[in-house]
């Protein structure tokens, strides 16, 4: 059974239509990839997911429950959570705060106790910035505390972003490395992405967006070895 | 902090941190440095225990009635803390979490009908003070809760742009209703009662001032710890990043609301005390002008910050009534002016030798150019000092001051300004030397127009402060500067 599922999604902003009959699966523990390039549509797919936008037909199911109309923060207690693009943590708050803003939904003292030993286990830097502004971290840090801060509510799911945006070549990897960890601790992931090559490295399937609408679908690997992929979004 | 030639290594102990590394802007991993990095006053005053140093606030303020007259605790005391309180409230929703809410006035201009309303002959009803309070407090929050359900979607300007209406709306109302209806139209309401808690009557000026004092405390109190709970952090992350906010599954609609519902009540609790104080409400009094001073107040005290809203009422409560018209010593408008242009001079000069070469020059330019004028001209220089005081015997000699002094005042305010741009442009020894002419030109003008016209004046002087402050420290007094993302 999967654990997220888009059927049939359309979305409008306005009268343009943006999302043309999207339909998408996450399976539970999967690592999914949504590739496309600029204004194909991820980010309003992430946000569909979200809540922030509606659809105007189509559902949105998580965990065998339609969502279709729930508020933003019924979806995150449901066990959604997302690393921004460019990570937008509080800049003017400590590591600590950012991540127990992260816990926002999480009102139980020990759970949440718990939850920090988790993703400081995970991040044994967050644990020795934890005290230091977010703002004063460097880009790839900031990655870390964006990770740590989304695994804080104990998503079932974890949406990334375009992780890769803004960083370094050598941190782009460590990024993905940490990608792999989270996803081996046993949480779904469904890692949106312009770096096709890299996301698809490290995912189960992968899906490809171009204005609005999925154009390819398949394994990883497969993809991977697509001629009209590697063509279009590869750049070889 | 190291500089320049070797890049310091990657640190190994957190205690590292604030050293620059790889891949981390110098500005930025100084943020911290720079906050500790303040000028002497402020060290010795934070290295004090935090206990001791509220201890002392909270005795020299309850200690001020023994001090000062009467009128003197009116208008330098009472009114401190009734701005103090209003910029508290204006703080949850603007400083706290960062809704820009020009429609503030209103709920304090609520809280002084609703008190007046259920404590005067005007219904002949006489509420007790403390069924009163808690009674307008909930309706103020109310009204927050009613202004905050249309506007909590909208957001930067186009909530300041609704919430301003309201304010605005509020006056008209209280304003619009004729002298037999809900709110007496133009004449107010006359004959408030006194607060009355349980029979006991707060009937001098130093009643309200120690009762004004408590809830000011009690308000400073209770922010704080709200302001370091759950909800205060999500207040700031949703001014922060109000997407981000969102992400994490905060509910930020009802954190807005929340926020509209604090303020408002702080600031019915505010317009009851000022209600019963006076004696009567008036639609003047809760217009567009009294917003900007509490703005001013919050602007200058460093916004998210407590007691920075203290600090803030002060200097703009003080200085205001210096330069009010109807002080009773207007001498001491003067003196905070001379003060205020020296503190600027012995502030933002450096080296020391040429604050000593611009303030020694000053006097001696002064001197020379009275003594030439008075050789040239003798009338130029026989004018009165106007508002006299302990200064004026000095200033009649040091400034020009004609008996009449016409048009030639109002010409050198628009040359005085120009000169002031001109500062700007240069550099130096010869901005220190072009400054003295401009100081004595600066004193021609005040002396000779902005002395006589008060109420303009503190306006002016008002914008001047405001400016310099933002020029020099962009957060206010109190607040922390902001660290941008990398």
């Amino acid at each position: 059974m999967s654990l997220l599922r888009l059927a049939g999604v359309n979305t409008y902003y306005g009268e343009i239509h943006i999302l043309q009959n999207l339909t998408l699966d996450v399976g539970e523990g999967e690592l999914v990839s949504l590739l496309g390039g600029n204004a194909s549509g991820k980010s309003t797919t992430l946000k569909t997911i979200l809540g922030l936008v509606r659809p105007r037909t189509g559902a949105v199911e998580f965990a065998g429950e339609d969502v279709t109309q729930r508020a933003t923060s019924y979806r995150i207690a449901r066990g959604i959570a997302i690393v921004p693009e460019n990570r937008r943590l509080f800049a003017p708050m400590t590591v600590l705060e950012n991540l127990e803003m992260g816990a926002y939904l999480n009102r139980d003292g020990k759970g949440r106790k718990e939850d920090f030993e988790r993703v400081y286990t995970l991040f044994p830097f967050l644990h020795e910035r934890r005290h230091q502004l977010a703002g004063t971290l460097s880009g790839g840090e900031q990655q870390m505390v964006a990770m740590g801060r989304a695994l804080m509510s104990h998503p079932k799911l974890l949406l990334m972003d375009e992780p890769s945006m803004g960083l370094a070549p050598i941190l782009v990897e460590r990024s993905f490395e940490i990608i792999q960890q989270v996803h081996q601790a046993g949480v779904a992931m469904l890692v949106v992405e312009q770096n096709a090559n890299m996301a698809l490295s490290i995912a189960d399937r992968g899906y490809v967006l171009a204005t609005g609408r999925l154009v390819l679908e398949g394994p990883a690997k497969q993809l991977l070895e697509d001629e009209g992929l590697r063509k279009a979004y590869l750049g070889r | 902090m190291e500089h320049g030639g070797e890049i310091s290594p990657v640190p190994a102990t957190p205690g590292d941190a604030a050293h620059t590394r790889i891949g981390v802007d110098d500005w930025v991993a100084e943020a911290e440095e720079r906050q500790r990095g303040r000028g002497p006053l402020v060290r010795t005053v934070a290295a004090i225990p935090r206990p001791i140093q509220i201890v002392v606030f909270i005795a020299v303020l309850s200690l001020l009635p023994f001090v000062f007259s009467e009128g003197n605790l009116f208008r330098y005391g009472l009114f401190t803390l009734i701005y103090a309180l209003l910029a508290l409230g204006l703080n949850v929703s603007v400083g706290f979490a960062g809704l820009l809410d020009l429609g503030f006035i209103a709920f304090y201009g609520f809280g002084a009908y609703a008190y007046a309303i259920l404590a005067s002959p005007k219904y002949g009803i006489h509420w007790q003070a403390e069924i009163a309070i808690p009674v307008v407090m909930v309706g103020a929050a109310f009204l927050g809760l009613l202004l905050g359900l249309p506007s909590r979607r909208l957001l930067g300007d186009y909530l300041a742009i609704v919430t301003l209406f309201f304010g605005q709306a509020f006056v008209v109302f209280v304003n619009a209703a004729n002298p037999k209806g809900l709110t007496g139209g133009a004449n107010g309401i006359a004959n408030v009662d006194p607060l009355n808690f349980f029979g006991f009557k707060l009937t001098t000026t130093r009643h309200y001032y120690w009762f004004t004092l408590i809830a000011f405390l009690l308000v400073i109190g209770a922010l704080y710890f709200i302001s370091e709970s759950r909800t205060g952090r999500a207040w700031r992350s949703l001014r922060e990043d109000p997407l981000a906010a969102e992400v994490m599954g905060m509910p930020v609609n009802r954190l807005k609301i929340m926020a509209f519902m604090f303020g408002a009540a702080i600031a019915g609790l505010t317009g009851t005390i000022f209600a019963a104080n006076q004696t009567g409400v008036f639609p003047g009094d809760f217009d567009i002008s009294i917003l900007i001073t509490i703005y001013a107040v919050m602007i200058l005290g460093g916004l998210g910050s407590l007691i920075g809203m203290f600090i803030g009422a002060a200097v703009i409560n003080v200085s205001y009534e210096l330069l009010s018209g109807s002080n009773p010593n207007p001498s001491l408008g003067r003196w905070l002016f001379y003060l205020a242009l020296i503190t600027v001079v012995i502030a933002r000069i450096r080296p020391w030798i040429r604050v000593a070469v611009v303030l020694a020059g000053t006097v001696a330019f002064g001197f020379a150019v009275h003594a030439i004028v008075h050789a040239l001209e003798p009338s130029a220089t026989s004018g009165a000092v106007t508002n006299g005081g302990s200064l004026s015997g000095v200033m009649s000699h040091w400034t020009v001051i004609p008996a009449h002094s016409g048009a030639s005042a109002k010409y050198a305010y628009v040359g005085l300004v120009a000169a002031v741009l001109v500062l700007t442009l240069i550099k130096g020894w010869w901005r220190a030397i072009a400054l003295i002419p401009v100081l004595y030109l600066a004193s021609f003008v005040w002396e000779n127009l902005l002395s006589e016209q008060p109420a303009v004046t503190r306006l002016i002087v008002f914008g001047a402060m405001l400016i310099a402050l933002m020029a020099a420290r962009p957060q206010g007094l109190l607040g922390t500067s902001r660290v941008e993302i990398a």
